[in-house]
């Protein structure tokens, strides 16, 4: 099943590709991409489809991929330590914290570089996790509950001040920008956070398939991770404090892209069953292709005008969410 | 042999378990009994490190647990929790393999002596047919059996179990039962069935508000004067068939309302 979800991303990346303003047919894509690559020479494309293909798109569809993946395995991953099925990677106040440093740049700066917005979303993703937890106490011994209230506290006041700020400023421009990265959106992806949400999504997910038997252990519950050996605690905290510094890299290059991550890891285990080695990979192919795709309606269904990939990805996830909570669940404790 | 010495655990100023000390001995099975909030379940949650000790020291089989690393006590020590509530997408052979981790670790499998092993838990708790269902399907006294099967897996030497029999039906009861004595060398079990504490443990500890009430045999211990002072009720013994007594409880001075009402214990 992975192999053939694998090719499924593939595909539906190189298809990605092909769609657009100026359609290349996809052959051509893989004569495009293999050239760059490995210099295998020239075909019969013109420059113009080169530079679309290594300019715009693939660098578009990588990000949606890597960001799709990312999202899909922390989504599972916080499900998983928090045993809850509506957990969701901004669980701990993270999308939260970075549209507020958002908001504090363009709005106290009035503007700035796409990487410097990146920069901020970065660092308000991380304040709001540090005080997530600061609020919580790291050394509680009360179980995920706590966490869980601490986000969602953090989440909503962070909120408010990023509302605040947004109300507050006269200039709609910002707004605008502001709820761009509320939303999420993929339009301008700069090089280096596609770099630094690749690198660290490879990181992350290799070293969460190597543990992935402790994973169960911790969502089976306190005495099962004890069983093995786990102190379900403190790992359940630095698991959490992980999954937040990747999906808070992804956040800083996207923005806060919704339900891919409450959405994929359901359908995940509805195929795949509970054991991690195979729901991550499993989620990590579904959410990645699933991004591509949205991303794809999302700038082609009302060209030249773009509109936020989080706006399709809610109107795919909210009924999808509602056809999975109809069937008898086997997700992790529906209740 | 489970050795607490001394044992104070505490929850903010709150003392849970006050200055608690019992022996659980190697071939035999250890009661705790005791009325509700009376810290069975901390004391359980103490000797697998999962309650801080405030005091004392908790000892196996001349180990101090302190100074052990966790894998080494989930090697030592399973547990089976009073509610059972595991991912309800794994299947029940995963659950119970869990039970390996502790000792083969994340990057390797247990090998076939260990699929032995899970298979023979399955089989020792009749849930065979069902190794490869999901445990969503199961139902709450199945489960319950998969938490023993697991510990059966863990191959520990010694068992901590919090009301097992809570979910399970007469005849599964009775199997669970007669499994507490192959289990493992040392078993510790906390009861609030007090008939049934006499019938499966060789030794009962009671605790009362965090202490130590009494300990020793169930056919001494459990007599009207200890048990009406930590249960504050009226007990009656009378004999059963098999010449062993039985336990019924009233309130001690008739309330107004409820004044012929006789409490049975289970």
């Amino acid at each position: 099943m992975i192999a053939a979800l694998a090719s499924a991303a593939i595909i539906t990346a190189l298809v990605a590709v092909s769609i657009g303003p100026v359609p290349i047919a996809p052959s051509a894509v893989v004569g495009i991409i293999t050239d760059g690559l490995f210099s295998t020479g020239h075909g019969d494309w013109s420059d113009s489809a080169q530079q679309i293909v290594w300019g715009t798109r693939l660098p578009r569809v990588a990000m949606a991929l890597v960001a799709g993946a990312v999202l899909a395995v922390s989504g599972a991953m916080l499900q998983a330590l928090v045993r809850n099925s509506l957990a969701d990677p901004y669980l701990l106040g993270l999308n939260s914290g970075a549209s507020t440093g958002v908001a504090l740049v363009v709005l106290v700066i009035g503007g700035g570089s796409a990487l410097l917005f990146s920069g901020a979303a970065l660092a308000g993703a991380i304040g709001a996790v540090l005080l997530v937890l600061m609020l919580a106490g790291v050394a509680n011994r009360r179980g995920p509950l706590r966490l869980v209230l601490a986000g969602l506290a953090v989440g909503y006041a962070l909120n408010a001040t990023t509302s605040f700020l947004v109300f507050s400023s006269d200039s709609p421009e910002a707004a605008r920008s502001v709820l761009f990265w509320l939303l999420g959106s993929l339009a301008a992806v700069q090089p280096l956070a596609l770099a630094a949400a690749a690198v660290s999504a490879v990181i992350g997910i290799s070293i969460l398939l190597v543990i992935a038997p402790m994973i169960d252990a911790l969502a089976s519950g306190d005495d099962s991770a004890r069983s093995a050996g786990i102190d379900p605690e403190r790992t359940r905290i630095a698991l959490m404090v992980g999954v937040s510094a990747m999906v808070g890299v992804t956040v800083a290059a996207v923005g806060g892209v919704g339900f891919i991550g409450l959405v994929v890891p359901h359908l995940a285990r509805r195929l795949a069953g509970g054991r991690h080695r195979v729901v991550l990979p499993i989620s990590a192919l579904l959410g990645a292709i699933l991004l591509v795709a949205a991303d794809t309606v999302a700038r082609t269904a009302f060209a030249p005008q773009e509109i936020p990939v989080g706006v399709i990805t809610g109107i795919i996830g909210a009924p999808f969410l509602l056809l999975l909570l109809r069937t008898p669940s086997s997700s992790i404790h529906a209740s | 042999m489970i050795e607490a010495q001394a044992v104070t655990v505490r929850a903010g100023r709150r003392v849970l378990l006050d200055d608690v000390s019992f022996t659980a001995q190697t071939g035999a099975v250890t009661g705790i009994v005791g009325p509700n909030g009376s810290g069975k379940t901390t004391l359980l949650r103490a000797l697998v490190r999962a309650a801080p000790l405030s005091s004392g020291r908790i000892v196996l089989d001349g180990d101090d647990l302190r100074i052990r690393p966790r894998r080494w006590i989930a090697r030592h020590v399973a547990e089976v929790g009073q509610r059972s509530e595991p991912d309800p997408s794994l299947r029940v052979v995963d659950e119970v393999s869990l039970g390996g981790l502790a000792e083969h670790g994340v990057l390797r499998s247990g090998g076939a002596a260990f699929d032995d092993r899970v298979a023979d838990a399955l089989d020792a708790v009749e849930l065979s047919h069902r190794a490869f269902d999901r445990l969503s399907t199961l139902s709450g006294g199945e489960l319950q059996r998969v938490a023993l099967a697991r510990a059966l897996a863990q191959g520990a030497s010694h068992v901590l179990l919090d009301e097992p029999t809570n979910h399970l039906d007469i005849r599964h009861r009775l199997e669970i039962v007669a499994l507490l004595r192959r289990i493992a060398p040392t078993v510790l079990i906390v009861l609030h069935d007090l008939d049934l504490a006499a019938e499966v443990c060789d030794h009962v500890v009671v605790l009362h508000r965090g202490r130590v009430a009494g300990a020793g045999r169930p056919a001494e211990l459990f007599r009207p004067p200890l048990l009406d002072a930590v249960y504050d009720v009226t007990t009656h013994a009378h004999p059963g068939p098999d010449g062993r007594a039985r336990l019924s409880f009233s309130l001690p001075s008739p309330l107004p309302l409820s004044s012929s009402h006789e409490k049975e214990s289970a």
